[in-house]
């Protein structure tokens, strides 16, 4: 007897004892976070975490190629010209420029006063360097397909750079964004993947893989006054569900927020949707039979129902779509081809049959693991087909596989998959589609619409380019090259005290005129 | 006191007993009859919460949570069995002729199935499931080969304990075949610790299973598996934490049964506590 | 002596068996690390420039050679995905593994440990009974799942504690702790289950052995018994089981490190498999299965210390 009440004893000692040091510790630590954080304290710290997904697969503007890289790395760098939040483009490190007549020659004043952040000025070396970096010109390999196009590059005087093409490219000039031509100083040759240095409004400070990415203010910024945030720190963070609750205990300020739990944060943090203008897609190998058939892919438009996708895959944080174009894109878009297709079962049987398909056929979706979304669409899919007899088998293989196979490969039947969105209108129409393209890994092939994409570059007149894009959309509605479900929009979640955020078009968090404020 | 022991025993067995044939109850009406289709879908009725017309109420498809349960106890037993047989016929195999044969035939064997433990099964289980691709067999076919080598090494113990045994010696002398001998002679008397084993082994490839599918792998939608569904219903804890609760106590309650079973068994058979 | 050198002589066996097989899955497992890496934007320059660059357009029999020689001179190589070297992210990623692993020892010690004497103390009374079966089910929960209901119910409660990332314990002791503690209990709660029933075990067979009735008759006070012989010679069979534990601690971290996002090398594993990163992943397995080889070695070389009749065989 005497000896059971010591055996508790002692578990309730040592039990006590690491209470006691928790509890002990915890006092601590708070008062240690309210002093690093200082969200209690009457100046604000202008010290922001931001939550990403995954690591930038280089730091070297000119080597990364992942949206998720441009997400963060484009706050260290600028381009000739920059993004707008509605997907025009503005002046950036060129001051003003001019295009001559027959579209060849484009003509930059370059901003004087610029500096890198390591203190440099910027000089039309750098330019020259960056440049022919991208075109494989000083010794290397080249880096970019989008100069092929560039016959020659020189700066006449010390604010003056000149890029003559070979032939008109109405979209040339959205290669001159720090997305595709970043300018980086020549003298950081060799360590620009190491120690990244731009001109942006962040200068980079330390990367710590699977951890995170650390910037510090650039005091040198040539925009007064940017900007506000002393430290921007990307922190890695895999696990969706694990990030809103980063954010609900503070210890990120700013992430998306998974749309079903949006209702959790509401009230709390500040919500801002952004549209994705990405596209949201279920695709087939048109080279495959059936999908080979206009008609079986008319029908699965007619039997899929996006606003079962969208209802319970994004709990309706997404607007349909009809083409690859995003409402986002303005008047871009051609209107009303989201309802082109409104679910209609018998219509999409009496097409299957006319296909030769009365009964229905089997065939498989191959979705990637990286992201649940895909596999629950999927999920949508086979349910929605089997309604009219086609019976789907779900395939889900991780991200490299699919990449291996499905993108890559054009080894499979269906897939599911959003399409990153672009800040121009023929990039999203062109790429993965055209056939002039490389990436069109739904094997679609339409004469006409490869004919528009071809001749809307030479087209110099912006109402004109217009109609050619309309028309582009069109056809892709007409020929069902794909489902078009939806853009679907990311709620980012941020702490109250965070203002400033812009949203582009594409993938950026743009933290220059961010800021903490009570 | 050794009265006392058994009935603890007892009740382990009991209660474990009682847990795996009520789901293998469930997964025979499961054949026959769910309240609702286990796969149709019904946006509309989204996340309903439990009671009146869907008894743990509805997942994010509006399908019915009760009947995608009991459903998954199909999926359950299926990957459950498939591991321990793949795992229990291929352990036995190796650790049986490394036992029986010795030499350097066992040191083979044996360091390869050091090597094969000395892997974190999940790590071996991922890069399976990437060889092999997704699926119910797939997935125990992965879990099955990391079963292997611990089944193999009470097989190895046993095989080796026996192998110089008198009734071996015998059977070896009146000219019975080698396997004969291993697979008639041997192995019934060491079959209590592999049943044991066996049972374990179930536990884990559910919990396996479930880790699987949180990497987003493992038994494909939309066949109901309570790995996935698990996984699925990390986004609705808050919103929905009936959903988490369903599937989080089916294998809960499950492995739990196996392991009470497995302990029982293991008491049962030790010859100490027979004495 | 020579039962050392046995031993050391296994450990080399099991690590290059460990890496054949790694190269040998390698071999047949679909997906391409530059594609991974690049994704969906790159143009087809893009990717033959990196392959080139990082040698990986030779054969992968190749690839295996060239860092098997590599090994030999102590070089692991660059990691495909991070292209830094392999060791500096392994010795980045140590101190969180091995301090997450630490903390969750000393849990599953200090709370198996007294459960164990308790329950054997009243062995086959309701509460030994009911503290098995309470125990067991620690052990039926899916770990991530377990994580995520420690977040939600601890975490999110208690400002003390951080549910991602981590703090190194050179920085501040509390904030280690404040992340390490619900991981390290995610992990340890099945673990105390087992070792809660081998400690239970082990006291009780003791007890019932000669020697202990004969100190008791002797008049000893129950007290002494328990601490100075009973407990010291259950430790025995204790050890062998801690060696198990530390084994399934170590894999424990892999999936835990992903829920409360801490960054060791479960983590890093785990992305450098999805990435098809060889050389990483190739590194990560040989320091796992170092360490669980080395953790077996130890164990039974203490063992050997404390029960002089295991040298003789």
């Amino acid at each position: 007897m005497k000896l059971k009440i010591s055996g508790l004893m002692l578990l309730t000692f040592i039990m006590a004892l690491v209470m006691g040091a928790c509890s002990s510790d915890g006092e601590k630590n708070t008062t240690n976070s309210n002093s690093s954080n200082g969200q209690t304290t009457a100046d604000v710290p202008q010290d922001i975490v931001v939550r990403v997904n995954d690591d930038p697969d280089f730091l070297d503007p000119h080597k990364a190629t992942a949206s998720i890289s441009y997400q963060m790395i484009m706050n260290m760098f600028e381009g000739l010209m920059a993004p707008e939040t509605d997907g025009s483009l503005k002046e950036g490190l060129a001051e003003s420029y001019e295009i001559s007549e027959d579209g060849l020659t484009y003509t930059f004043k370059i901003r004087q006063g610029v500096k890198f952040h390591n203190g440099d000025d910027l000089t039309m070396d750098d330019i020259q360097y960056s440049f022919d970096r991208l075109m494989g010109k000083n010794g290397g390999e080249k880096m970019s397909n989008n100069f092929d196009n560039v016959a020659s590059t020189e700066a006449p005087d010390a604010s003056t750079f000149v890029i003559k093409l070979k032939e008109p490219n109405s979209n040339f000039l959205y290669s001159l964004t720090a997305r595709q031509s970043a300018i980086i100083p020549k003298s950081n040759d060799g360590k620009h993947n190491e120690n990244p240095i731009g001109t942006g409004p962040f200068a980079f400070v330390k990367y710590a893989p699977g951890t995170n990415l650390e910037l510090k203010k650039n005091e040198h910024y040539w925009q007064e006054g940017l900007p506000y945030l002393n430290k921007v720190t990307f922190a890695f963070q895999s696990d969706d569900q694990a990030a809103i609750m980063s954010l609900m205990a503070n210890e990120v300020d700013l992430t998306s927020v998974p749309w079903h739990r949006v209702s959790e944060v509401e009230g709390s943090y500040n919500l801002s949707h952004q549209n994705n203008n990405s596209s949201l897609i279920v695709t087939f190998n048109e080279t495959k039979a059936p999908f080979d058939n206009v008609k079986v892919r008319q029908a699965i438009n007619y039997a899929i129902s996006k606003s079962d996708i969208i209802d319970s895959v994004f709990a309706g944080y997404a607007v349909p779509l009809g083409s690859n174009m995003s409402p986002a894109m303005g008047d871009y878009q051609k209107k009303g081809l989201e309802s082109m297709y409104e679910r209609d079962v018998e219509k999409a049987k009496a097409l299957l049959a006319e296909a030769g398909y009365a009964d229905g056929f089997k065939t498989k979706i191959t979705v990637s693991s990286h992201n649940d979304i895909y596999s629950n669409i999927a999920q949508i899919v086979v349910a929605n087909l089997q309604e009219i007899g086609i019976d789907v088998e779900i395939e889900v293989v991780e991200w490299g596989i699919w990449l291996d196979r499905v993108y890559f490969g054009r080894d499979y039947a269906m897939t599911t998959i959003d399409l990153t969105g672009r800040a121009s209108a023929f990039e999203i129409l062109n790429d993965y589609i055209s056939t002039n393209d490389s990436e069109n890994f739904f094997l679609f092939k339409n004469e006409e619409y490869d004919k528009i994409m071809t001749d809307v570059l030479k087209e110099t007149d912006q109402a004109k380019q217009k109609d050619y894009y309309h028309r582009a959309q069109e056809i892709l509605a007409e020929q069902a090259a794909a489902v078009y479900i939806a853009d679907y929009q990311i709620v980012w979640g941020s702490d109250k005290q965070v203002t400033g955020l812009k949203s582009y078009p594409f993938w950026f968090h743009d933290m220059s005129e961010v800021k903490f404020s009570n | 006191m050794k009265k006392l022991q058994r009935y603890t025993n007892k009740i382990n067995l009991f209660m474990g007993l009682l847990v795996i044939v009520g789901f293998l109850l469930v997964m025979m009406i499961s054949f026959f009859y769910t309240p609702h289709d286990v796969n149709a879908m019904n946006i509309p009725e989204k996340l309903r919460g439990p009671g009146g017309h869907y008894f743990f109420g509805t997942d994010e498809f509006g399908r019915d949570i009760f009947s995608r349960i009991m459903k998954g106890t199909q999926t359950a037993f299926a990957v459950g069995l498939l591991t321990v047989v793949i795992g229990t016929v291929f352990g036995i195999i190796i650790g049986g002729i490394a036992g029986y044969v010795g030499g350097w035939i066992d040191e083979i064997f044996m360091r390869t199935m050091d090597a094969l433990m000395a892997f974190p099964g999940i790590i071996l289980a991922l890069m399976l499931v990437a060889v092999f691709g997704p699926g119910i067999v797939n997935t125990a076919i992965a879990l099955g080969i990391i079963a292997i080598p611990a089944i193999a090494r009470i097989a190895r113990s046993g095989f080796v304990q026996q192998r110089d045994s008198e009734y071996v010696l015998a059977a070896k002398l009146i000219g019975v075949k080698p396997h004969s001998v291993m697979f008639r002679h041997i192995l019934p008397n060491i079959s209590s610790q592999i049943i044991v084993a066996a049972t374990v082994t179930f536990a884990t490839a559910m919990l396996a299973e479930a880790a699987l599918s949180y990497l987003g792998l493992g038994v494909q939608p939309p066949n109901p598996s309570w790995g996935r569904m698990l996984k699925d219903s990390q986004a609705y804890l808050i919103g929905a934490p009936w959903y988490t609760y369903a599937p989080g106590g089916a294998i809960t309650i499950l492995v739990l049964g196996l392991y009470m079973l497995s302990n029982a068994l293991r008491d049962f058979m030790d010859p100490r506590s027979k004495s | 002596m020579m039962y050392i050198l046995r031993r050391i002589i296994l450990l080399i066996t099991t690590i290059l068996l460990v890496s054949i097989i790694t190269f040998g899955v390698f071999q047949i497992l679909p997906g391409d690390p530059v594609r991974t890496m690049l994704g969906t934007e790159a143009d087809p320059t893009q990717i033959e420039n990196l392959r080139s660059e990082l040698g990986l357009d030779r054969p992968l029999y190749e690839q295996y050679v060239d860092w098997m020689k590599g090994l030999l001179t102590g070089q692991l190589g660059n990691s495909i995905r991070f292209s830094m070297p392999v060791k500096e992210l392994l010795f980045d990623r140590l101190p969180v593994t091995m301090s997450l692993a630490g903390l969750t020892l000393i849990i599953v010690l200090f709370i198996s440990l007294p459960l164990g004497m308790f329950a054997a103390r009243r062995q086959n009374k309701l509460s030994d009974v009911s503290l098995s079966t309470v125990t067991q089910i620690g052990m039926a929960v899916p770990s991530f799942w377990l994580g995520m209901m420690l977040i939600l119910y601890i975490g999110l409660q208690f400002s003390f504690f951080k549910i991602s990332g981590y703090i190194p314990w050179t920085q501040s002791v509390a904030g280690a702790l404040s992340t390490l503690i619900l991981p390290a209990l995610t992990i340890a709660i099945p673990q105390i289950a087992i070792n809660f029933r081998y400690v239970r075990t082990a006291i009780l067979e003791q007890v019932q052995l000669d020697y202990v009735r004969t100190i008791r008759s002797k008049g000893m006070s129950e007290q002494n018994v328990m601490y100075k012989h009973v407990l010291k010679n259950s430790m025995i069979p204790i050890l062998t089981v801690f060696g198990l534990i530390m084994a399934e601690v170590v894999a424990g971290t892999i999936i835990v490190e992903q829920v409360f996002s801490l960054p060791g090398v479960g983590q890093l594993l785990i992305t450098a498999i999805s990435n098809r990163d060889f050389p990483l992943v190739q590194g990560i397995v040989m320091y796992i299965t170092v360490a669980v080889v080395m953790i077996n070695f130890i164990v039974d070389v203490l063992y050997s210390v404390l029960d002089p009749r295991i040298r003789l065989r």
